[in-house]
């Protein structure tokens, strides 16, 4: 199986890897630079546990080849907080009590991330269609979706 | 049988450098290397352990492959690449096909979209395919890349059965051509899944309409269904009898009828095929009724 030497930004850190064919960008995220914020749930891209910004735009990581991600621009939950501080979404997310075992919560981030960036003052509809590949079990979403709401209001 | 583990088979990723390489590779071994866009539906096949593939072909960035173009008189020109989120976040597709819109938005996950295509929906082939309904009835060409160079396939007979298309060995779907819109046309996808987002369609009802003054009904309204049949369903039927006499709540319910006839489904994880037949009935009504009532409504 052929290795691929691939340049990438990972939370704006450079960073130069080989990786094999079928390595995944969450495998190499989690294997090979120990970020293990983003979760394997379903390897399927149904349930958003993986999910990471890749040029910008929110991807189930799952789903994306380590290979395909030469010279892209990676962040992960890993990439949010600020030195001593959690960003704004985490802070809010986490206020409104949208934390229970935490496993959907890094994909849930970067989802509303990516939601807040592209529309800074969304619907609650618009929310929850952000967040539609983004499963939880636990909280039911409603306070997921309040904390994300308090995040678009700062 | 199932083969669930958090990785990939073992195979080789291949870059090619342009469309002419790809196409070599991908005819020199045709037995076991395929090409892929998102890879939204082929590495999930991979995992659970159907597709044994040697060589996975990226013909992502290749020639045109990311490319919208809308010309009034041509139409559009979607570039094989375009994601989905592209598509529905495209002014010129938002402006002229508002039904590939609706459509497009209805597939998956925001993620997911950030990495599909309709040109992957379209050569994964499965009859459930949200976009396929849509593409069909805005009569949409295929601009194929092939070993003899470039070629043009209609859709309306590119499925063969459920995941088989016209594609051979070297074959690459470049672009997808849609005819400029008709004047006045709507058009409505209502997908039934086992939850209100996200899933595969259980049914997909595709509907459109425009003016069309040749025809007795004033109306040309024609019906695409997904999921109830081996292949994405163009019932020809709809339009034959929604042609022929002035369109009224009965005459929906007829096509509606008629509708349901025509499809075939099967029993699967997602739904019985009594159920599906009978949601074809109610869905066809509710996608048709909504056309016509758009259309009379800008009359």
């Amino acid at each position: 199986m052929a290795n691929h030497t691939i340049t990438l930004k990972i939370n704006g850190e450079l960073e130069r890897l080989e990786v094999a064919s079928n390595l995944t960008l969450l495998g190499m995220l989690r294997q090979k630079l120990t970020l293990t914020g983003t979760k394997n749930g379903c390897h399927a891209g149904e349930c958003g546990a993986c999910t990471v910004l890749m040029n910008g735009e929110p991807v189930n990581s799952c789903l994306v080849l380590a290979a395909e991600c030469d010279g892209a621009d990676i962040v992960t939950v890993e990439g949010l907080a600020q030195i001593g501080r959690l960003d704004p979404v985490q802070e809010a997310v986490k206020d409104a009590g949208g934390v229970q075992c935490g496993f959907c919560t890094p994909g849930v981030l970067i989802s509303a991330h990516a939601l807040l960036e592209r529309s800074p003052d969304p619907s609650e509809e618009e929310i929850k269609d952000a967040l539609v590949g983004n499963l939880c079990r636990c909280t039911g979403y409603f306070r997921i979706i309040d904390g994300i709401k308090q995040a678009a209001n700062l | 049988m199932l083969n669930v583990h958090p990785g990939l088979p073992s195979f080789d990723y291949i870059l090619p450098g342009s469309l002419a390489e790809a196409s070599a590779f991908l005819a020199q071994h045709k037995d076991d290397a395929r090409p892929f866009m998102g890879g939204t539906d082929i590495f999930v096949r991979m995992r659970d352990g159907f597709g044994d593939y040697r060589y996975l072909v990226d013909v992502k960035k290749l020639d045109g492959m990311d490319a919208i173009h809308f010309d009034p008189l041509e139409g559009l020109t979607l570039g094989a690449a375009v994601d989905m989120n592209r598509v529905i976040s495209s002014d010129a597709i938002r402006d002229h096909y508002p039904l590939l819109v609706e459509a497009t938005s209805k597939v998956a996950s925001y993620q997911l979209r950030s990495r599909a295509t309709i040109a992957g929906n379209i050569c994964n082939g499965s009859p459930a395919g949200d976009t396929i309904g849509a593409c069909l009835l805005l009569d949409a060409s295929l601009k194929v890349h092939g070993l003899q160079g470039f070629r043009i396939e209609p859709l309306d007979s590119f499925f063969l059965g459920p995941g088989q298309t016209k594609l051979g060995p070297g074959d690459i779907l470049t672009a997808i051509k849609l005819q400029a819109p008709a004047e006045g046309m709507v058009g409505r996808y209502i997908k039934l899944g086992r939850n209100q987002a996200s899933d595969l369609a259980i049914v997909g009802v595709t509907a459109v309409g425009y003016p069309d003054r040749d025809r007795p009904s004033g109306y040309r309204i024609r019906l695409a269904l997904a999921s109830v049949a081996p292949v994405p369903l163009l019932v020809d039927e709809v339009e034959t009898y929604l042609s022929g006499e002035p369109v009224t709540e009965e005459r929906i319910a007829g096509a509606a009828r008629i509708a349901q006839e025509a499809c075939s489904p099967i029993s699967d994880v997602r739904a019985g095929a009594r159920y599906r037949e009978m949601m074809v009935r109610n869905l066809s009504q509710q996608a048709l009724y909504s056309v016509w009532k758009s259309l009379e409504a800008a009359h």
